[in-house]
């Protein structure tokens, strides 16, 4: 069973798998993210219709207010 | 005083090689507020020789218990407030200021001369925006962030991540409580290891 890892969690892969799919998964609901795919870095506006591929590495940060 | 003297005084405790490569350096700092301003000292006291600051806001009273501004500039807008202020601690950097607001579409033309940027905004959805042009319009070039910053205490917790050529600095959990401000220590804490970073990025440049 082809897997994907996120923030170094183990999660089970799906056929068409999505940013938005992985973040609804794994009940990220924080407003603010920086999302990478194989460190490559996705931008907002794509996290609809960006497949993350078998085996990738997603990485999610949070980024908070305040400075 | 004369100037060669006050130089050498300034920096002649500095690796030459170092200092040639801060000297040559331009760093854009968006945001002049408590992360901002202190990370315009420091890059100012290690001798960097050009900083572009960009911020709409003017001093109040409110941002004196963690900012770097001192009474009498209230009112005035903190980039020329701050300008000041760097000057008379090494009155050989050059500041660039922008009195406005930094959206997709002016970033470019505030920061296209910046060798690295340091992002210094106050909320979560400006910090974001910044990250992203950045990136699509500079791949190559490093950014550096910060995130959760609230409260005091907790040195153990504050931490650099790394993702590409961006990088995000704090304890990623601290959100700010409504009506509370950051604190002076922990702000400065992670305006000062963005600067560090920037700092050692900066003498890793090869060409700059």
């Amino acid at each position: 069973m082809p897997s994907i890892i996120v923030n170094g969690n183990v999660v089970e892969w799906e056929e068409g798998m999505t940013v938005r799919r992985v973040l609804h998964k794994m009940n990220y609901t924080f407003r603010m993210l920086v999302i990478r795919v194989n460190g490559k870095l996705v931008k907002k506006e794509d996290w609809d219709h960006t497949l993350v591929p078998p085996e990738a590495e997603v990485s999610v940060y949070h980024l908070i207010s305040g400075g | 005083m004369n100037r060669h003297i006050l130089y050498q005084d300034l920096f002649g405790g500095h690796d030459p090689e170092l200092l040639a490569k801060w000297q040559k350096a331009t760093v854009g700092i968006a945001g002049a507020g408590g992360l901002g301003s202190n990370v315009a000292l420091a890059l100012t006291r290690a001798g960097v020789g050009k900083l572009i600051i960009a911020d709409f806001d003017v001093v109040a009273t409110t941002n004196l218990n963690r900012q770097q501004y001192f009474l009498e500039q209230v009112g005035r807008l903190k980039v020329e407030a701050l300008k000041e202020t760097l000057g008379r601690s090494n009155p050989f950097v050059e500041v660039i200021t922008c009195p406005e607001r930094i959206t997709p579409f002016n970033l470019a033309q505030f920061y296209g001369s910046a060798d690295i940027l340091i992002e210094a905004f106050d909320l979560a959805e400006e910090k974001q925006m910044l990250i992203e042009t950045w990136q699509a319009l500079y791949p190559d070039r490093y950014i550096i962030a910060a995130s959760g910053l609230a409260g005091v205490g907790k040195n153990e917790l504050i931490h650099t991540e790394r993702f590409g050529r961006l990088f995000i600095i704090g304890d990623g959990v601290s959100e700010l409580t409504e009506g509370i401000s950051p604190i002076s220590a922990r702000v400065a804490v992670v305006a000062n290891m963005q600067a560090n970073l920037c700092l050692e990025l900066l003498a890793r440049l090869e060409v700059l």
